[in-house]
């Protein structure tokens, strides 16, 4: 299916959001209490049918936390990019889509562990690679005692 | 009194919980496993991750692309050389470089030789956890025949770092076609003693066949790729879907099984082998002529936005995603490493399975840890 299409078939679906043609997908940004619905009308609806969850990046931007979510259909073999960003950057909580791709569990909880965005839903939300007295290391002003890196 | 003494049998009242690992031989690595079990039934697996994670994406956040290449050598040791050709792909596709096709056949040659080295150590080091002493010899016997030919053209073994932005660090050495082509003539002829000592052995087979079985709907939900990925039927191979550099004017077939036990996990890592010496057959005699870098701007800087490149490593699909905001190292890079995401499939297989099959279907999901922690 081509980009246009697709953009056309998920502007249908999901009416609040916003569509912008990327260079090489799709791009649809969300609001973040829309997120969960918005992820399982993408993999549920028969044209559209996103059952691979690639992955699932969190990046710190000064005012709060985004998160880009890329599917993959494995019948079509279109793809897709799911983006939204959390409400301030003290206490970011999103929707945990672990009930609709199972990989979400690990990459949910590397995300928490290094950035901090909690997961409403998360079955098992624990710290991964760093124990309870690290910071967020991924943040932008994460301050680095032992190593510290210049720009 | 005697209503308080009940008879207890070993192993059938309680759950009991065992550690594995971090120094566990068969773990190949520093990766911890915490089992519960009931009698020797696995009940639950949970890894313990993170013993050597080194930050390399915040660590790349400080420093610029022709120096991530270096780092990325080291997530997936076993892939370096196609973890390189990744974030090189990235670069080149943000700056829309046009990239000869000379630089694009020898990068995929030596995508597929290091395909051939990883899956050969596999095949030694499982055949070892399997009991079968000889495979190790015999595995890195042949490996070190590739590694050999790396030399040759790059002065380095296993994290060779060849691939630079805009193309490759140095040209091929003079006698690179010609040891290539003497590897894939030795190895056709050894290959099949691979079958024979391992792959029919009775032993190996009665240990490996029905066991951990992943459905497809489980390999695609939980999103295992790779050659583990296949042996469940999801066609998950990134060289057959986006192909990147010289994958779309080769023939070759994706290896894909039904069964998605653990004995066609390792039969596809094997097939694989087969597929990868197809491929290098097809390009190694023509071989472009041309530079084999492109001038790049000394200092690269990315234009302001978000790149996403996908490739496939001898583990499944590595993706890096950067974000730039226009300066010379990104805001923000992620990899998507393979064996972090396999990893996550290991309690749901495992489970109901005896603890001696523990070893031998995470051994067939072939998780190098430096890739799950980074």
């Amino acid at each position: 299916m081509d980009k246009e299409k697709l953009a056309e078939i998920v502007k249908s679906l999901i009416p609040g959001a916003e569509i912008k043609q990327g260079k090489n997908y799709v791009e649809v940004s969300v609001g973040n209490a829309d997120l969960f619905s918005a992820a399982m009308i993408l993999r549920d609806n028969p044209e559209t049918l996103f059952d691979f969850l690639i992955s699932i990046s969190g990046t710190d931007y000064a005012s709060d936390m985004g998160l880009v979510y890329h599917l993959e259909s494995t019948k079509f073999r279109h793809m897709i990019v799911l983006k939204t960003r959390t409400s301030g950057r003290d206490n970011p909580v999103i929707d945990s889509v672990c009930g609709l791709w199972k990989s979400a569990e690990f990459l949910e909880r590397e995300i928490y562990d290094l950035l901090g965005i909690k997961f409403n839903n998360h079955p098992d939300l624990r710290r991964l690679f760093l124990d309870s007295s690290w910071g967020f290391p991924l943040r932008k002003d994460y301050v680095d005692d032992i190593n510290i890196v210049s720009k | 009194m005697e209503e308080n003494i009940k008879e207890i049998v070993v192993g059938e009242q309680e759950d009991y919980v065992i550690n594995m690992g971090p120094q566990h031989p068969s773990t190949h690595g520093v990766l911890r496993l915490v089992v519960t079990l009931k009698g020797e039934i696995v009940k639950n697996v949970e890894p313990h991750i993170g013993y050597i994670h080194r930050g390399i994406e915040k660590m790349c956040e400080s420093i610029t692309y022709p120096q991530i290449i270096h780092l990325t050598d080291r997530m997936d040791y076993l892939s370096a050389s196609i973890n390189n050709e990744s974030v090189c792909l990235a670069v080149e596709k943000a700056l829309e470089v046009d990239i000869p096709d000379r630089i694009k056949v020898i990068r995929t040659i030596f995508s597929e030789l290091t395909r051939i080295q990883s899956h050969q150590l596999f095949w030694a080091s499982y055949g070892m956890d399997m009991g079968g002493q000889t495979c190790f010899f015999y595995g890195l016997r042949d490996r070190e025949r590739i590694l050999d030919i790396f030399e040759e053209t790059t002065g380095g073994r296993m994290l060779i770092s060849y691939n630079c932005p805009g193309g490759l660090m140095y040209d091929i050495h003079p006698n690179f076609q010609k040891r290539v082509k003497d590897f894939i003539k030795y190895f056709r002829k050894v290959l099949p003693e691979y079958d024979a000592i391992l792959t029919g052995n009775v032993i190996f087979t009665s240990r490996t066949k029905g066991i951990g079985h992943l459905s497809l709907e489980d390999a695609i939900s939980y999103g295992v790729t790779g050659p583990s990925g296949r042996a469940s039927g999801f066609s998950c191979d990134v060289r057959k879907h986006e192909p990147y550099s010289a994958y779309d004017r080769v023939k070759f077939n994706e290896v894909l099984y039904t069964e998605g036990d653990t004995f066609h996990r390792y039969l596809a890592r094997i097939e694989e082998m087969r597929e990868s010496m197809n491929i290098i057959e097809q390009l190694i005699d023509n071989i472009p002529e041309g530079p084999y870098a492109v001038k790049m701007k000394p200092i690269i800087k990315l234009p302001e936005g978000e790149y996403f490149q996908r490739v496939e490593t001898s583990r499944g699909e590595l993706d890096t995603f950067v974000i730039s905001d226009g300066n010379k190292n990104p805001y923000r890079i992620k990899f998507r490493t393979p064996c972090f995401v396999n990893l996550g499939v290991l309690n749901h297989i495992t489970r109901d399975f005896k603890i001696a099959d523990l070893i031998a279907i995470a051994g067939s999901l072939d998780l190098v840890i430096p890739d799950i922690d980074r």
